[in-house]
């Protein structure tokens, strides 16, 4: 089954293409760029791949004597992300958005599409290596689906058509500089605002404000504001700065380090997207303050390799504010504090969202979550105090430090004040970006995004909450239903047990595979929704998802196994139709079918009399005389 | 002042400061399951085999630091249920052929399944296919039962400081990789007199021409079940 990348014939012959010397040569640039900064790994190992292609094996070994690393640990951390290759890829590497918003919009269909008009197989190179097809999850755009990728770049609002058209550029080998430009359009999609979309200030503006305020104002202002992250947990971020804050003072030298989780991998979630295409001042003015209040040098965007379209325009907004003293040495014209901010991207691992598993990824390892205590704002990055936090968040923050505190508390509820971004998607007439004040009902937020007959909202995406129709009087708040940001829509003719089995996929794609329950449960688990959805289900099976669930929610190691079967169990206990109608016996079925077995054999022997066949008919034949 | 306590399944457990659950009970030969803990080396958390409940929470004992008057409750049906369906899936997810293997009877894994009466392993097996590396004069590699307890990892690297071991691939694929670029551990600067050489739980890092030296039915698990080898060195292997 996972058969080791190491053997792939394929493989040994391409790599056989690079010569040590000649592959040295080539990545010095890249490695020097880094000053063979072993944390900056992952980085390095992104530029490799966009000069070679994918990473060949001679590649890595280049890489590790560069960065004085064990060949094993580069080729470790090579393994663990998506979008890095050690295996040819082709010079067109498409892949196809699997969120649950892109199937309902016929994602499924196009790829297929994409696949026959090519001769290519999914997952497989084509045979000239011009290409390949595969799926990757949620890209984020699921207000404008169905989405691809194309080497990294971002294809929205796919059509059969714009398909067939990709295809025939693929097959001319047209450089991706000369398609269409509107095709790679993003767009924003804001069809709410609030006080955080309405703020329209130039750059440093809350700098400033934090600045005039000075250090012990700023974090009274923020104990004052009750702002609670909006990445998912909803820890008080006062207590987190001021934690840091007092475990980098006990510390000489003071280093600590505010990280933005620009991450946004939670399937159907996309508000993060808009924030940094659009709002990207008052995020780096949010890290700013962050980084003021904690005392802070340094500052780190992690940016999910998704949205490495988003880069260009990043750094220059960073340039520009270097150019303009908001950060570098005397930030402000503050003598004594100096603050930059440095963008990582990631490459494709929706676990690097989860705190720990991104601070390893940003020193150039696998992205695997830690033990823990200690907790990052006592030992984070590189083993300093650190304040994770996620863009709107920050953006929160900064809309705090200009406004102060209480404004900030007389938004929303007592419990969860200021407003929420929220990404609605799915069936609904307006999908897109909504900022609405904490506390508002389920019902109202259906309404105004047009979902005509809701049978079923996701609420913060596939790790959170399904609603089933009875519960739409209920509140978005973190002391009622709480968010990271996705909302996504199923109308009353989409199959829930569908949804349940791609988020279920999708687990099992992103667990990290650190820790026993989650890496082999949710593959089990997958399996199970498979065994199901050909026909093969029993009973004893939805038995076996509620008994994996409550192993994976008692021993997983971090969030990801916690709430990995979290959609099959809101699913079994609110749809049980869904499931109930799939099942073959109401007891035990196995999944393995001794007939579907023998087809192979059928197929090698071109036979298929009654007498090649197992089951009732065969009994029935070999019973006669 | 007295010495710090915690409750272990009702009777008080003394720890000194900075002891973790598993460490505590270990002094006190009280046994609790574990499969990628090893007294020697830095706390893993990765199996979970050694899930207990502190305070109501579910927490890994080899990494929970020990804290005063916690209660913990260790040897329950539900976590032995737990722990069973743990076991499973690491039967299932490997290729584990006990009667052939020539580490039975001085395997964790199988020690493990007995001491918690794993009777079956339930769940459809995934029969990965995982080759065989003979390349080493002296050291058999069988990824087939590979736990990913990262025990050689973590020995090579911090012991031997060779890093000859190391982890690659992501969730089910995760798997355990050498440090040479053939892929083989004969181009690694591996050897026998290595502590990674002699850390692995199960029968993947084998000494060639070993094999039956030692008869099975006498050898560590075979004389006395794990349960009541609390404290003696894991890896020391005691035959007849
Ligand atoms: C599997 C997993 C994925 C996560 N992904 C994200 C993410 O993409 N963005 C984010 O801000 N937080 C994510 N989180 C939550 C972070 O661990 C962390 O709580 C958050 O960044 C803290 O910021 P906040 O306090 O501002 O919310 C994730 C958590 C888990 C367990
Ligand atoms: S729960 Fe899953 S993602 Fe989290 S550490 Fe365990 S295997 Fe990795
Ligand atoms: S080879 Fe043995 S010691 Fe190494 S990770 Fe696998 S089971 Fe653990
Ligand atoms: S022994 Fe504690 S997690 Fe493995």
């Amino acid at each position: 089954m996972d058969r080791d990348p190491r053997w792939l014939p394929e493989m040994v012959v391409a790599d056989e293409c690079f010569d040590a010397i000649s592959v040295a040569e080539l990545l010095r640039p890249v490695v020097d760029l880094h000053r063979r900064d072993p944390g900056r790994l992952l980085q390095i190992l992104r530029e490799a791949q966009e000069i070679l292609g994918y990473l060949p094996r001679p590649a890595l070994t280049a890489i590790a004597e560069a960065l004085d690393l064990p060949r094993a640990r580069v080729e470790g951390v090579a393994g663990f992300y998506s979008f890095l290759h050690l295996a040819p890829v082709g010079r067109y590497r498409v892949l196809f958005s699997d969120n649950v918003t892109d199937r309902m919009l016929g994602s499924v269909e196009l790829m297929d599409r994409l696949c026959n008009r090519l001769w290519v197989e999914r997952g497989k190179l084509s045979e000239d290596g011009l290409l390949s097809v595969d799926t990757t999850s949620c890209t984020g755009m699921c207000d404008q689906g169905p989405a691809l990728l194309v080497n990294g770049q971002v294809l929205t609002r796919l059509s059969a058509e714009r398909i067939d058209r990709i295809g025939e550029l693929i097959r001319a080998q047209v450089a991706m500089a000369d398609w269409p430009r509107e095709w790679f359009h993003v767009a924003d999609n804001i069809r709410r605002r609030d006080v955080l979309l309405d703020a329209r200030w130039s750059a440093g503006e809350a700098v400033r404000a934090a600045v005039v305020r000075g250090r012990e104002r700023l974090l009274g202002e923020m104990k004052l504001s009750n702002l609670r992250g909006r990445g998912g947990a909803g820890f008080t971020t006062h207590t987190k700065w001021e934690s840091a804050r007092r475990a980098a003072s006990d510390d000489a030298q003071g280093r600590c380090y505010v990280v933005c989780n620009a991450d946004e991998g939670e399937p159907g979630t996309f508000k993060d997207r808009v924030l940094l295409a659009s709002y990207a001042d008052l995020v780096f003015d949010g890290m700013s303050v962050a980084g003021f209040a904690i005392g802070a040098a340094k500052g780190l965007l992690y940016l999910r390799g998704e949205y490495a379209w988003l880069l260009p325009a990043l750094l220059e907004n960073l340039a520009r504010r270097r150019h303009n003293g908001l950060l570098g040495a005397r930030v402000c014209g503050q003598p004594d504090w100096m603050f930059d901010i440095e963008v990582h991207l990631g490459a494709g691992a929706y676990v690097c969202g989860e705190e720990t598993a991104l601070l390893e990824s940003l020193e150039g390892r696998r992205g695997v979550p830690r033990i823990r205590p200690p907790y990052p704002v006592q030992e984070g990055y590189q083993g300093r105090p650190t304040v994770v936090n996620n863009v709107e968040t920050l953006c929160k923050a900064a809309l705090i430090a200009v406004r102060g505190g209480a404004w900030f508390a007389g938004l929303g509820t007592k419990q969860s004040t200021g407003t929420k971004l929220l990404s609605i998607a799915g069936d609904v007439a307006s999908p897109g970006v909504y900022e609405y004040p904490f506390g508002v009902s389920v019902d109202q937020v259906l309404g105004d995004c047009g979902a005509g007959n809701a049978q079923a909202v996701q609420v913060s995406g596939p790790s959170g909450t399904c609603l089933a129709r009875h519960e739409f009087a209920r509140r978005i708040a973190f002391e009622d239903v709480p968010t990271a940001g996705a909302f996504t829509v199923f109308g009353a003719h989409r199959d829930m047990f569908e949804v349940a089995r791609n988020f279920a996929h999708f687990f099992a794609h992103e667990s990290c595979g650190f820790c026993t329950p989650c890496r082999v449960g949710t593959t089990l688990v997958a399996n199970c929704m498979d065994k199901i959805a050909n026909g093969s289900g029993s009973q004893s099976d939805i038995g076996e998802i509620f008994r994996i669930h409550r192993l994976l929610h008692a021993a997983s190691h971090c969030g990801l196994g916690q709430a990995a079967c979290n959609p099959l169990f809101d699913t079994l206990s609110k749809f049980r139709p869904a499931y109930e109608r799939r099942l073959r016996s109401l007891d035990f079925a196995p999944a393995f079918d001794l007939d579907q077995a023998l087809s192979v054999a059928r197929r090698m022997t071109g036979r298929d009399d009654p007498a090649a066949h197992f089951g009732l008919g065969a009994g029935v034949q070999r019973g006669e005389p | 002042m007295n010495a710090a306590s915690l409750l272990l399944d009702g009777l008080p457990l003394p720890f000194s400061p900075g002891q973790t659950i598993m460490e505590a009970a270990t002094v006190a030969g009280i046994f609790i399951p574990h499969l990628c803990h090893h007294p020697e080396f830095k706390p893993q958390g990765s199996c979970k085999l050694c899930t207990v409940k502190a305070n109501g929470r579910y927490v890994s004992a080899c990494t929970m630091p020990a804290k005063d008057g916690m209660e913990v409750e260790n040897n329950s049906p539900d976590l032995n249920d737990k722990r069973r369906t743990l076991l499973q899936m690491l039967f299932v997810e490997g290729n584990h052929f006990c009667p052939s293997c020539e580490k039975s009877g001085n395997c964790l894994l199988q020690a493990l399944a007995y001491e918690l009466e794993m009777l079956t392993p339930h769940f459809t097996q995934f029969y990965p296919d995982r080759p065989v590396d003979a390349s080493h004069p002296d050291v058999l590699l069988d990824f087939n039962r590979c736990v990913l307890c990262e025990l050689c990892v973590r020995a090579s690297r911090d012991v031997d400081r060779k890093n000859v071991f190391a982890l690659s691939g992501r969730g089910i694929g995760k798997h355990l990789i050498v440090n040479a670029e053939s892929g083989r551990l004969a181009d690694t600067g591996f050897s026998l007199s290595d502590k990674a050489a002699h850390v692995c739980p199960v029968g993947v890092i084998l000494e060639k021409r070993q094999g039956f030296k030692e008869p099975i039915g006498c050898r560590r698990y075979d004389l006395q079940p794990i349960g009541m080898q609390v404290g003696q060195r894991p890896g020391s292997e005691e035959g007849c």
